[in-house]
């Protein structure tokens, strides 16, 4: 299998399909002879062409729309925004527009269309330019959220959302984009609403998703030393939700973490504990559980503070030896 | 408020299309007076807009469109569907919340639309159509097929910052696009007069790099003649244009409108330019019986009462349909 990075798999999966199915094309900021602020479309334009691999004026309400009313009429779009953050901009589009077609037009229409850009702190750009906004979309009914945190994934989830009859918000961490792994170039697509337990344990349940996988996989690492067990579970995709995936796992740790790099309050971490709660693994829960989050404020800009933002290994490990030591010493 | 005069050079020939206009504005007008009647008996809940007094500006654009062609609506939207030769049936029992209309009642009143004749939309968001009609031409445009779209607005959306996005996608794009800008003089109770520095809304297609008119908006003719070249000129790969139809809503923006913000006055000399009368008077001058007229409007009438009873004997929906309508199993695209 060839070893690629997050970013070429994010390329290779819009390569893969443009070739594949003539519908597909992709616009946005800066993708074009740029090649997009983060590189991701790189040379695209060079064997596609300007019309399909479309630079587009600073617009992002327009160009979501416009990626809308394309595939209302047959197309697949895939809309590149620069920064996740700008989706604001396009918030009517997206949540009134987009997310509620299929449904108030009574089925009569769907909308496959992919919003895919970068999401995420930790690379000095401040508030407005690297937030995880990720619980705002998991919160309306009609999209799909897609967060994938390892090459292989971004590239077979992203040819299902890409496929999907639905909108689909696609995001990618920055800090992921130059992360190696092996992938096949398949034309098979990762189901979405899969998630995958990235390392057994027995002592704890720990749900993360895209960079924090990374992060929660290492902390764990350094918890074996230490005589802990944890397993992770990687989401990768928020709408649809892998549950049942999480309660059998909750069901034979009896504990249950989770991490997300957005801020803690109204985060996808309280829906995810809810929904333990409301299961028959709340029986299985020999603990309070722990959410371990992005901190309830913008993300600052001085490396300091930034790095203080975001949950850090080191933050994960001691958060998690601590929540299980206490639980420990309570029984 | 300034009378306009006629200015349309062109006629159709011979009486037929203006015949069949008629019917379609009777209809219109029909349709949203019994809307308007059932709201006041408490039938219909919600909200509706009503396109009584603009039925000319629907006719008018419709007339000039081909199969394959788009439309994206607006939330006063139902003359739209009614031009484009929309089921009343399906649109009543959709207003009534039933389970035959349009959308199996998931929509009501601001989502009506015929897809399958090329309405993408009905919208309850003031120029929320207007980026997905610039995409509906992109897409038409990628694929060379040869089809146009027509994007309608009211004067308010003109203010919104997706018109201005999407009126520059059209132009830098050269897309087949028109933007039929409805100006019945008031976005809710905001005067135009009030909210724009400009004196016509049309001169907003120069800032564009897009030609823009106005017309006549209650004559049917003036709006059909200028659709017939704006349409013409999207089919040529001459880009987009602008048309302002200047017309007048009768009744309030919505259910909770007092009319406080305009006179008796006003409303009463609009009455006098009325689209329907407008119309009428041209097919009497060319030998058209007041019978016959008589009849079309009478026919329409039982149409509409038709509709109603089709409606009111439609069954309710359940709740189990709501789960399974979120999400799109397989796509459905039209066009």
């Amino acid at each position: 299998m060839p070893e690629m990075t997050y970013g070429a798999a994010v390329r290779s999966a819009m390569e893969w399909e443009m070739e594949r199915d003539s519908r597909v094309f992709i616009m946005g900021e800066d993708i074009g002879v740029y090649g997009g602020a983060f590189g991701v479309t790189m040379g695209m334009v060079d064997h596609f062409g300007k019309e399909r691999v479309r630079d587009t004026p600073i617009a992002e309400e327009g160009i979501v729309g416009a990626g809308i009313g394309a595939a209302l009429v047959g197309m697949r779009p895939i809309v590149e925004v620069q920064f996740s953050d700008f989706i604001m901009n396009a918030m009517d589009q997206v949540v009134n527009q987009a997310a509620k077609i299929h449904f108030m037009f009574g089925g009569r229409m769907s909308v496959p269309l992919v919003i895919r850009g970068p999401a995420g702190a930790g690379t000095g750009a401040a508030a407005q330019h690297s937030q995880s906004l990720e619980s705002w979309f998991h919160h309306v009914p009609g999209l799909k959220v897609v967060m994938p945190a390892f090459p292989a994934d971004a590239r077979g989830l992203l040819l299902s959302a890409i496929r999907d009859p639905n909108p689909v918000l696609f995001f990618e961490h920055k800090l992921l984009y130059k992360i190696k792994g092996e992938v096949t170039e398949s034309d098979e697509g990762l189901p979405l609403g899969h998630g995958l337990i990235r390392r057994y344990g027995r002592h704890a349940t720990v749900v993360a998703y895209s960079l924090m996988v990374h992060r929660v996989l290492e902390a764990a690492l350094r918890l074996e030393q230490k005589g802990w067990d944890v397993e992770v579970i990687d989401l990768r995709s928020l709408v649809p939700m892998d549950i049942p995936l999480i309660l059998e796992s909750v069901k034979r740790t009896g504990r249950l973490a989770i991490c997300h790099e957005a801020v803690g309050r109204g985060g996808v971490g309280g829906e995810i504990a809810a929904r333990v709660m409301e299961s028959e693994a709340f029986d299985y829960l020999i603990s309070p559980l722990l959410r371990i989050t992005g901190l309830n404020t913008p993300v600052p800009y001085s490396p300091p503070l930034e790095q203080a933002f975001a949950p850090s290994v080191d933050r994960i490990e001691q958060s998690l030896e601590g929540w299980l030591t206490q639980e420990v010493s309570l029984t | 408020m300034t009378k306009l005069a006629t200015t349309a050079e062109q006629k159709p020939s011979p009486l037929e299309e203006p015949l069949r206009w008629y019917r379609t504005m009777c209809r219109i007008r029909r349709f949203d007076e019994t809307i308007d009647e059932l709201f006041a008996e408490g039938k219909v809940h919600g909200t509706t807009h009503l396109y009584i007094g603009e039925e000319a500006v629907a006719t008018g654009v419709m007339a000039t469109l081909l199969s394959g062609d788009v439309i994206t609506s607006t939330h006063r939207g139902h003359g739209h569907n009614i031009a484009l030769g929309g089921d009343i049936k399906a649109m009543m029992a959709e207003l009534l919340g039933r389970t035959t209309g349009y959308c199996h009642g998931l929509g009501g009143s601001m989502h009506m639309a015929d897809q399958t004749l090329g309405n993408l939309g009905a919208n309850g968001i003031v120029a929320g159509g207007l980026p997905i009609a610039v995409g509906a031409g992109l897409g038409f445009q990628l694929r060379h097929q040869p089809h146009i779209v027509v994007a309608f607005a009211g004067d308010g959306a003109l203010n919104e910052g997706a018109f201005h996005e999407a009126a520059n996608l059209a132009a830098i794009w050269k897309l087949p696009v028109v933007f039929v800008v409805e100006n019945n003089q008031y976005g809710m109770s905001g005067s135009v007069k009030d909210m724009f520095a400009i004196g016509h809304l049309a001169e907003r297609a120069v800032g564009y790099g897009i030609p823009g008119v106005m017309v006549d908006g209650n004559d049917v003719f003036s709006v059909w003649e200028a659709a017939t070249k704006a349409t013409q000129n999207a089919r040529d790969g001459q880009g987009p244009s602008l048309i302002e139809a200047v017309t007048y809503r009768y009744k309030g923006h919505s259910k909770s409108d007092a009319n406080r913000y305009r006179t008796r006055e006003e409303i009463q000399q609009w009455r006098q330019q009325d689209p329907i009368d407008h119309l009428r008077e041209y097919l009497l001058e060319h030998d058209v019986s007041v019978e016959d007229l008589d009849h079309i409007r009478r026919e329409e009438m039982q149409a509409v009462a038709q509709a109603l009873q089709f409606a009111e004997s439609s069954p309710w929906p359940t709740v189990d349909i709501l789960e399974d309508a979120v999400y799109a199993k397989e796509e459905t695209s039209y066009a």
